[in-house]
């Protein structure tokens, strides 16, 4: 077995009714509690805040992230045992990210020593 | 919990309250999946919005007034988050809640506004769901929010209950909440799990007006009466078809014994003081009808009279339909059709189909056929739904 990590990325959320919003919560526990009882989670990983500061350059400027209007934000991640990179694709296919707009996941193999 | 907050914001803040709940409630949505559900949610998501409402009140007390009254408690570090876990306690929360009725029931505002800010608020109904219970657009239902909310930004603090004019509002509240259990009840919209929804958050209201001594008077108890006594007969009112049944063939059996009986508890309870409210006749009424095991059984001539009682505190041309259908029952179907000849403001129920639907019941008694069927096809190009188009239609058939 090799791990990954999946980064859930998107733009900015849409505003949505409470049952919408439910619902979508629904999925992600279903895909989620699908993957552990398979045994593929190493860690569920956390959601992460849509503000932060950004670190650039030499200088170490400081900046505010320009997270909340940016189309490719990674607003969590995901810790993944599986057999191949293929393996760990497949199952990323049925996350719900892709239900909303600009979502993606980012599949990488955690690069192993010796 | 938006009641509660509004009171630590002000109500002219009620948006940011409206914003920390929605915020909590996202917070929830997204840690969850990842993290798995807390033993406790409610308790959690209260937790949540308590501490966003900390670092909002921190943040913006400088930019802000809030709830005037609380002014200087908020503004110490020493005070702040002791005086907010108190105002979020469980006990507070209800008188909130009531305050916040009383608040929503401004004598500014028409009576379906402050129905639909009752639901906004308190139920936590979106305004599409309110547009569908009450058969109107979105757009008019979010425009009507939008006014009502600005109504309750003008009083800047949330409805005292210790005021001289609390008694005065009671009534407003009550007729709101009965509105409100009516369109649950009675409505035309479409969607029966919608309209219990109206039904039970009617009824969840109105038992907290019972739970305030300045708000538990005999009209309150009655109106919570009422209410149980009606939703009683909720089960009864589609068959085993999914169709509408009428109050006569209805399966009395599927009625709810325990909603009755606590109806009536509460119909016993309210049997005091001077004044014998709308509340106390309708509900007396609905007990009538859950005392007959069959519709041949019914006291109809004790109905006819609490009709007339009706008729003299609330007069309406609905009112006097019932009764004189009541009337057909005691005294025969020629009988009633009279009663409804005379009835002032007729012209009012053109569009009403059951006024059509009971012209016909009776001519249909009377074995007029022809016209009986004139009335029912009346009806039936009045239906507001497919329920009642499907019941008046069966109506309809009988006369062939």
């Amino acid at each position: 077995m090799s791990q990954f990590v999946y980064l859930y990325r998107s733009g900015a959320r849409p505003t949505r009714s409470a049952e919408q919003t439910q619902q979508e919560m629904q999925r992600w526990m279903t895909w989620l509690k699908e993957l552990t009882d398979k045994g593929h989670i190493k860690d569920p990983g956390h959601p992460l805040e849509r503000s932060g500061k950004l670190v650039t350059g030499k200088a170490r400027t400081v900046t505010d992230g320009p997270f909340a209007e940016a189309k490719d934000v990674v607003g969590g991640y995901t810790l993944v045992e599986a057999s191949d990179l293929r393996q760990a694709t497949d199952l990323a296919a049925g996350c719900p990210i892709f239900e909303i707009a600009d979502g993606t996941v980012e599949v990488r193999p955690i690069m192993r020593i010796g | 919990m938006v009641a509660a907050l509004t009171r630590v914001f002000g109500i002219h803040n009620l948006e940011l309250a409206e914003d920390v709940v929605q915020d909590a409630f996202c917070r929830a949505m997204e840690t969850w999946p990842f993290r798995g559900v807390p033993d406790n949610p409610s308790a959690w998501l209260m937790a949540t919005a308590k501490h966003r409402a900390i670092d909002v009140l921190r943040r913006e007390r400088t930019a802000r007034t809030f709830a005037p009254e609380l002014g200087r408690l908020l503004e110490s570090e020493w005070t702040l988050v002791p005086m907010v876990d108190e105002l979020l306690a469980g006990a507070s929360i209800k008188d909130d809640l009531l305050r916040m009725m009383f608040s929503c029931c401004h004598p500014k505002l028409r009576e379906d506004v402050q129905v639909a800010l009752v639901l906004h608020i308190l139920c936590g109904f979106g305004g599409d769901e309110i547009a569908a219970a009450f058969f109107s657009t979105e757009a008019a239902t979010y425009k009507r929010i939008a006014r009502g909310k600005k109504v309750l930004a003008e009083s800047k603090r949330l409805f005292d209950l210790t005021d001289h004019d609390c008694a005065a509002r009671l009534p407003t509240v009550q007729r709101a909440l009965y509105l409100l259990f009516n369109e649950g009840y009675h409505g035309a919209s479409a969607e029966s799990a919608v309209r219990a929804d109206l039904c039970q958050e009617a009824i969840r209201l109105a038992l907290l007006l019972l739970d305030h001594s300045l708000t538990a008077r005999p009209s309150s108890y009655a109106l919570a009466a009422l209410m149980h006594l009606h939703a009683a007969r909720l089960p009864g009112r589609l068959d085993a078809a999914g169709n509408l049944s009428s109050l006569f063939d209805q399966d009395r059996s599927r009625w709810d014994v325990h909603l009755v009986d606590r109806g009536r508890q509460l119909l016993d309870q309210s049997a005091s003081g001077p004044q014998i409210t709308e509340y106390h006749v309708e509900a007396a009424i609905a007990a009538i009808h859950a005392n007959a095991a069959r519709a041949e059984e019914t006291d109809w001539n004790r109905i006819v009279e609490l009709y007339n009682l009706l008729m003299t505190i609330r007069p309406s041309p609905v009112v006097a339909l019932n009764r004189a259908i009541a009337v057909a029952q005691s005294e025969g179907a020629e009988r009633g059709l009279e009663e409804i000849q005379a009835i002032a403001g007729l012209e009012c129920m053109a569009d009403y189909p059951f006024y059509h639907a009971a012209l016909g019941e009776l001519e249909h008694r009377c074995n007029r056929w022809a016209i009986a069927r004139r009335h029912f096809q009346a009806a039936l190009a009045r239906a507001r739904n497919p329920m009642e188009l499907r019941f008046l239609q069966q109506r309809l058939d009988s006369c062939a």
